[in-house]
Formats: C-alpha cells, sequence, structure tokens
C-alpha cells in the first residue's frame, strides 16, 4: 500500500517539477528580452530608418523593419485570407464529398507542417524562373504560402463548431448552398475567422526563413511591390551578427520591439474571442 | 457486509444545493433503492458513498458518511481502502482498455492480491455459496488443486458470479469494448466482485441495457445480496418493486421517505411518495 | 429563381477549384524544387550526395552527410529532453491541476507556441550558450557554448507548447467515466493514469509526437544561431553541429555565384520536404488505422 503512494508522490514529485521548469522558461525568455532591450530603446529606433553607418553604430533605427515587416504581414495576411477562405467553407460536405475533403484535409496538414524554409526556397526557385529579384511581393507571396494552411485551419474549425442544426434550418426555409454559406454560416463564424486572421498574422510577422530568400533587405521603406522590403526578425537577426556591441544592444531593442507586437496581437486576439463567445448560439 | 449511516448528510455544487441535510440508515445484506425523479440528487448521493465525488472540484459535502463506525470524509480516511470495500458500477459501463481478462484481474492486481490471499479467499467463499448456483462450486474445488492458476480460476469464479462466463469463456483474451453493453455491463459488475467489496453501488445499472440483459442484472443481484449490501440508484419504479428490499425516497434533494420496500410501496406516509408512487410525477 | 440556381452551381465549381488548388499546392513545390535539383543529380548518385562526408562546395563536392546527421542529432536531443518533461506536465495540467491554474498555463503555453524563432534564437545566445559553456568546463568538454547540446535544447523548448496541448487534449478526450471507474476500484490517482489513461491515449500521445518531431526538424532561425555552424559530424554533444535548414539558410547568398550549389541546396530543401510530409502521412495513415480497429 505506501508503495504505491510513494510511487505516486514520486511521480508528482516529477511532475510539478516540469510544470515548473516550463512556466521559469517561458517568463525567462520574456524577462530577458524585455531587460535587455527595454535600455536601448527609445523613440528614434521606432520612427527613424537606418543612417549611413547605424550597422557601426551610428545613427538611425528600424522603421524600415517596423514598416516592413507589417507589410509584409498585411500583404499576406490578405492574400491568404483570400484563398483560404473559400477553401476552408469548401471542406463541407455539401460541397465536396468525404474521400475528397479528407485527402484535402491532409494536403492541408501537410502544408501546415513544411518547414517555413522550403517556402523561402520554392519562392526563390519561382523568383529566379520569372526573373523577378527579393522583393515585397516575393516575401508575400511566400508568407501567404505559409500562412494559407493556419488561415485555413483556423476557419474550418470556427466552421466545424457551427451547430448542424443552424445549416439544417437554412436548408429547410429553402436556401440554396451558396446562401447558406454566406448569409448564415459566414456570419455566424466572423467572430472566429477574425481570431483566426490575427492569428495568422502575428504568426507571419515573426517568421524569418520564409522571408530570408524571398523579401531581401534593405534601409528604405519600399515604395513599390518590387522593391526589396526588411523585416524585424532579419533585422534582429542581422544586428546580433555583427562584431558591435552597439548594434547587438539594438538587436535586442529590436526584438523586444517584434516581442511586444506577437503579444499584444496574441493578447488581443484572446480578448476578442472571449468577447464575441458570450454572443454564440450553442 | 458494512453498517452504512448518513447523518445531515448535505451537498453543494457551486451555488446549487443538491442534497439537504440527510439522515439514515442503510440495511446490511439487502437491496436498498434509491428512487425519485432525475436530478434530484440520488446521482450524488450514491457517489458519495464511496467519495468518488472527490472529482468533482465544485462539490462541497457537509455532514458525515459514517461506514464501521468511521466517517468517510474525516481526512485521515484511506481512500484507497474505501473503495476496495465499496464497489461502484455505473449507468454507462466503461470497460478498461484491456482484454475481458485482464479488466476483472485489474482490482486484484492493483491491490496486491498474492496467491495466498487468493486462496483464502476462495476458502472462505466456498462456504459462502449458495445452493442456487452449483455450477460455482466446482470451480472452487478446483482452485484448491491448482496453486499456479488461481489467478485464472478466480477470474473464471467471478465471471460466473457475474453471469458472463458462458459468453465469454473462449475470448478472455480478446478486448473488451467488443462485448455488447449488456455484457459489459456484467463485466463492469464481475470486475467490481473481484476486488472483495462488501458493499456494492449501482448507479441506474439496467438504464442502458435490453431488457434480457437487464433481467440478468436483476437476477444477480438478488442472488448476491446474501452475501453483500447493495444499494441501487433506480429512475424506474418497477424495477425497485421488483428486487428492493429497503426503499430510500429523494426529492428535489430532500429525503421525503424511507422505509421497508413492502411497507413503502402499500402505504405511503408522505404525500410527495404517494404522488410519485402512482405516477403523477415522474 | 433559375438565377440562384446558376449562382449556387458556380460557387460550386469554384469551392472545387479552391479544393484543387489546396491539393496541388505541396506537388507544385515539390515539382519545383525537383526541377531545380536535377543537375545536380545528374552529375552525382543520391547515394554520394546522401553518404558522403566531403562539403567542399568549390570542388564541386557536395556530399550531405553531416548535415543530415547533425539534422537528426539536434532533433533527437530535442525529443529526448522535450518529451517527458512535456507529457508529465500535461498529465499533471489535465488529471491533478486545479481549473484556474491550468487555465493560466495552457495561455503561457499558447503565449510560448507565438513567439518569433528568432527571439527564441537571441535568447539561446544570451542564456543557453554560457549554460552549456559551464556545463561543457565541467564535463572536461571545453566548448564555445555553440554547439548541438544549444541547438537541441532550444529545439526542445520551441516543440513543448505543440506536445503539450495536444497532449492535453488527447487526455482531455478520455471520458470521465475512465476515471471513475478506475478510481471506484481503488486506483491511486497515477495508477489511474499509468493503466487507463495513457493507455487509452497512446494513439493521440504518438501523434503529438510526431507533430513536435516534424516541427524540431524544419526549424530553422533558432537552430541556426546558436548551433555553431561547423560542417563536421559532431563527436560529443558539446562540439558544434550543422543541420541542413540552417545550411540552405546560410548560404543562400552564394547559390548562384558558384556552379551547382544552387542545386545542391535547393535539393537539400527537397529533402526537407519529403522527409516532414512523410512523417506526417505516415502518422495520418497510422492513426487512421489504428482508429478503425481501436480498443478502447
Amino acid at each position: 500500500m505506501r508503495l504505491r503512494k510513494l510511487e505516486e508522490t514520486f511521480f508528482k514529485g516529477l511532475m510539478i517539477a516540469s510544470v515548473s521548469m516550463v512556466l521559469a522558461l517561458l517568463i525567462g525568455i520574456i524577462l530577458v528580452i524585455t531587460l535587455r532591450g527595454a535600455s536601448s530603446l527609445n523613440l528614434s529606433m521606432l520612427i527613424q530608418t537606418p543612417k549611413g553607418g547605424y550597422y557601426l553604430g551610428k545613427e538611425g533605427g528600424i522603421a524600415n523593419a517596423i514598416v516592413g515587416s507589417l507589410y509584409l504581414s498585411l500583404g499576406a495576411t490578405l492574400l491568404s485570407f483570400l484563398f483560404g477562405l473559400p477553401i476552408a467553407f469548401a471542406l463541407q460536405k455539401e460541397y465536396t464529398g468525404r474521400s475528397l475533403s479528407n485527402i484535402t484535409r491532409l494536403a492541408l496538414d501537410i502544408l501546415w507542417g513544411t518547414p517555413s524554409i522550403v517556402y523561402g526556397a520554392f519562392g526563390f526557385v519561382v523568383m529566379v524562373y520569372f526573373g523577378l529579384r527579393a522583393s515585397l511581393l516575393g516575401g508575400i507571396i511566400a508568407l501567404t504560402l505559409l500562412m494559407l494552411p493556419i488561415m485555413t485551419r483556423s476557419i474550418e474549425e470556427v466552421i466545424r463548431m457551427i451547430p448542424l442544426e443552424l445549416k439544417e434550418t437554412s436548408y429547410a426555409l429553402g436556401s440554396t448552398r451558396i446562401e447558406t454559406t454566406l448569409k448564415v454560416m459566414f456570419r455566424q463564424a466572423l467572430p472566429g475567422i477574425t481570431t483566426g486572421i490575427l492569428l495568422a498574422f502575428g504568426r507571419g510577422i515573426g517568421d524569418a526563413a520564409s522571408v530570408l530568400f524571398t523579401a531581401g533587405y534593405t534601409d528604405h521603406i519600399p515604395r513599390s511591390l518590387f522593391d526589396p522590403v526588411a523585416s524585424l526578425p532579419l533585422a534582429v537577426f542581422f544586428q546580433v551578427a555583427t562584431p558591435i556591441p552597439e548594434v547587438q544592444q539594438r538587436a535586442y531593442a529590436s526584438a523586444l520591439i517584434l516581442l511586444m507586437i506577437v503579444l499584444f496581437v496574441s493578447i488581443f486576439s484572446r480578448l476578442l474571442s472571449r468577447r464575441f463567445s458570450r454572443h454564440i448560439v450553442r | 457486509m458494512s453498517h452504512i449511516s448518513l447523518r445531515n448528510l448535505t451537498i453543494g455544487y457551486g451555488n446549487e444545493q443538491v442534497l439537504r441535510d440527510i439522515t439514515v440508515d442503510i440495511p446490511d445484506g439487502q437491496i436498498t433503492a434509491v428512487i425519485g425523479p432525475s436530478g434530484c440528487g440520488k446521482t450524488t448521493l450514491l457517489k458519495s458513498l464511496n467519495r468518488l465525488i472527490d472529482l468533482y472540484e465544485q462539490a462541497k459535502v457537509e455532514g458525515q458518511v459514517i461506514i464501521d463506525g468511521m466517517n468517510i470524509y474525516d481526512p485521515r480516511t484511506d481512500i484507497l481502502a474505501l473503495r476496495k470495500k465499496v464497489g461502484f458500477l455505473s449507468q454507462k459501463p466503461y470497460p478498461l482498455p484491456m482484454s475481458i481478462y485482464d479488466n476483472i484481474r485489474f482490482g486484484p492486481k492493483i491491490h496486491g492480491m498474492n496467491g495466498e490471499q487468493i486462496q483464502r479467499r476462495i476458502a472462505a467463499l466456498e462456504k459462502q455459496i449458495s445452493l442456487d448456483e452449483p455450477s460455482l462450486k466446482p470451480v472452487l474445488q478446483k482452485a484448491r488443486f491448482k496453486k499456479d492458476r488461481q489467478m485464472e480460476l478466480l477470474v473464471e469464479y467471478y465471471l460466473r458470479l457475474a453471469g458472463l462466463w458462458n459468453e465469454v469463456k473462449d475470448r478472455l483474451n480478446g478486448p473488451a469494448s467488443q462485448l455488447s453493453i449488456g455484457q459489459q455491463q456484467r463485466l463492469a459488475l464481475a470486475r467490481a466482485l473481484a476486488i472483495e467489496p462488501e458493499v456494492i453501488l449501482a448507479d441506474e445499472p439496467t438504464s442502458a441495457l435490453d431488457p434480457i440483459s437487464a433481467q440478468l442484472i436483476e437476477k444477480q443481484f438478488k442472488f448476491l445480496k446474501e452475501n453483500y449490501t447493495i444499494v441501487v440508484v433506480t429512475h424506474i419504479l418497477r424495477q425497485a418493486r421488483r428486487i428492493a428490499d429497503y426503499v430510500i425516497f429523494l426529492y428535489m434533494g430532500e429525503l421525503v421517505e424511507h422505509g421497508p420496500a413492502g411497507q413503502f410501496f402499500s402505504s405511503p406516509r408522505d404525500e410527495r411518495t404517494r404522488a410519485y408512487i402512482s405516477g403523477e410525477i415522474s | 429563381m433559375i438565377w440562384r440556381r446558376i449562382k449556387d452551381n458556380l460557387a460550386g465549381k469554384s469551392m472545387l477549384i479552391a479544393v484543387a488548388f489546396a491539393n496541388s499546392i505541396v506537388l507544385v513545390i515539390a515539382f519545383g524544387l525537383f526541377m531545380k535539383s536535377r543537375p545536380i543529380l545528374a552529375k552525382e548518385s543520391i547515394l554520394h550526395l546522401l553518404f558522403s562526408s566531403t562539403w567542399a562546395p568549390l570542388k564541386g563536392e557536395f556530399g550531405f552527410f553531416p548535415f543530415i546527421i547533425g539534422t537528426l542529432e539536434v532533433t533527437a536531443i530535442a525529443m529526448v529532453l522535450a518529451i517527458p518533461v512535456c507529457l508529465l506536465s500535461a498529465i499533471y495540467l489535465s488529471e491533478y491541476a486545479h481549473r484556474h491554474f491550468r487555465e493560466l498555463v495552457r495561455l503561457v503555453v499558447d503565449i510560448m507556441a507565438g513567439i518569433p524563432s528568432v527571439i527564441y534564437g537571441l535568447w539561446g545566445i544570451v542564456v543557453i550558450v554560457p549554460f552549456v559553456r559551464v556545463l561543457g568546463q565541467a564535463f572536461g568538454h571545453p566548448t564555445t557554448g555553440y554547439s548541438l547540446l544549444a541547438g537541441g535544447i532550444i529545439l526542445a523548448m520551441m516543440v513543448s507548447p505543440i506536445i503539450i496541448s495536444v497532449s492535453m487534449e488527447v487526455f482531455r478526450a478520455v471520458p470521465v467515466e475512465a476515471r471513475e471507474t478506475a478510481l471506484a476500484l481503488g486506483t491511486t490517482r497515477w495508477e489511474a493514469v499509468k493503466h487507463v489513461i495513457l493507455r487509452s491515449s497512446r494513439h493521440g500521445i504518438l501523434s503529438a509526437i510526431v507533430l513536435g518531431f516534424t516541427r524540431a526538424f524544419g526549424e530553422t532561425i533558432a537552430v541556426l544561431m546558436i548551433v555553431g555552424n561547423v560542417p563536421k559530424i559532431p563527436a560529443s554533444v558539446f562540439d558544434p553541429a550543422y543541420p541542413l535548414p540552417a545550411l540552405l539558410a546560410n548560404n543562400y547568398g552564394e547559390m548562384m555565384s558558384i556552379p551547382l550549389y544552387d542545386s545542391a541546396l535547393l535539393l537539400s530543401a527537397l529533402i526537407l520536404l519529403l522527409v516532414v510530409s512523410g512523417f506526417n502521412l505516415a502518422a495520418h495513415f497510422a492513426l487512421l488505422r489504428t482508429e478503425r480497429g481501436q480498443d478502447r
């Protein structure tokens, strides 16, 4: 009898240690980045683009990267939403049979698990083929490929949670499939879809591997889709790789900015979804 | 056999009061039926007798449940021993994810019943056997002479006791999940008996079963009551009439009336009891 | 009336086009990468490429072996570190913890899942690299800290959110009756977990692990920043390593200037794609088959 209780106490101890470690590590990340980054964070970092000599420690900021990331992520979010929304709705049984929808879900699962560097490499292949150079457009395309499965999966989960009765009621009143989809399902799913969009946006803004090959890097804010564009993750990456301490410090500040954006989007989407759930028909 | 007494048992879930000030003694060696309309706290009452209610975070228990002179809600209680003494059958039987044989063996294995204890148990059982089940005697006699096959014979014994042996004897190593629901419930009975309880609690044991399986379970209960104290929650009045020796009537969480079955059904004292028995409220 | 039907018909057809598009993306990507890999596959056999240890692009030598080993080893270290910690955490959170604590940790884990890879890498440089350096001294293996172990540790942190949250979902799917039945028979909470819950959810846990594995396999930036990037097979965990994604990321700049370099690197991208997809498919079919003949 005692042996059994002892075994439980032992494993319970291991479990508590594990959970504590997980918690400590996360809080550790946020703390370290904040502490290190806060000291170098100032307004000019946010507003100015790098002037000459920025990478040697002189003036300037990373506005190019901040704006660049926003352009990239917004563009990719828009595109992946445009493609992902129909795909998610198409997986319902009134549009596709069971085997087709299963195969599609499998394809989407594979895309979901594909490393972002593969998307970057593919984007590069496409760009070379068309003779394009690293640009905002290239980055957007690679990011869209990355975000598409995430967007589609979020939207599909929202659709799945809508009670069947709602659909049935609509059909029973004589509406066609597309009428039900647009007028009933879409409206019910809208809050969840919004959350899904935010989630995908947050993922896209933090990714480095896919934009590495395809978006290039520049000190300027792009004025057209064909200009190269800087991004926050790459800004961090390049700054930390230099041997100059001031620039390395700025890497932490840049990381802090990126972290704050991601945390903000995450918390905002969570609050939004909680607010929307209050009104859901269950 | 145990003497079970409830003293001022009061149970609340969050803000709701489920049981109010229940005080009653449950007779030994008899089948006690707990009846009343749905949602009146019958299951809660049952689950409070083996502290299964501890699983529900929001449940608050006041008062006492005294089994063999000890209040089981005293913090010093050995819960594992309590649950060995008080067996439980739930409404929907859940076969453990293992073979039929392992399902029965599970309880004895957990409680570390070794060869000697099994021998002693078999010897004690031999004395208790009633003449209604002649098939059991030869099993016990075989066990005495085959020490290495004790566990197998014990499993056979309990399966016979539950009335399931003939249907599963050829597939003891097959998965228990493939049994029909009536068989699964009898398996659950055998499994509960295998830990040598003194009390058997049953929560609507036949409500999920077809009539024939239901009849089998009722028959086994009547056979078992000689050696066990049985408490059955049921919402089927006719079942209570068929098998109960003692009846407890719960209405809206209150103990309205209780007494020996004959007296209870023929001349109820409370107005609500009369209404329930005659089918006016259900 | 007819107009409504026409609209519906069109909509149905567009849906099918969308689905066809979704299905074709992986194939198009694989095809594109393959076409670009053909030059190098024409020059050397695939076996030579996979198993040779000589990496000298200027001389036209492209042996991927050290990189493949690097990837496998760093992923293996990550899984060995992550799996026990995550499973134990998931069990505690789902079976022992109070509701508020569980929701708090779930929130924390979800946030952790969204943190960009480059930030993990930065933190790795600040915290993990010095840690490994000290550890290395203690074990008699002097090291800069930029090593296989560092890469493994940061990867373990990055896959933990997935493994924990999927495992928790899997445990939540086991019905309450399972726990009630076991506990009613007099088991301790831990015995109920051991004999009933883990058994009924083993397929789900396996898929959680595979998901974590594929994420670790393809992770690029964070590992790149702390793993050392030396194209030699590491002799110990304290030596630097060079996983495949890191190779790809580091050298894309020179890709076009050295003959066959781009082809070799894109071949490595193709290998990554195939391995990760292969694991995904295998896990999918395994889950499917066991769900059909499953023991509850």
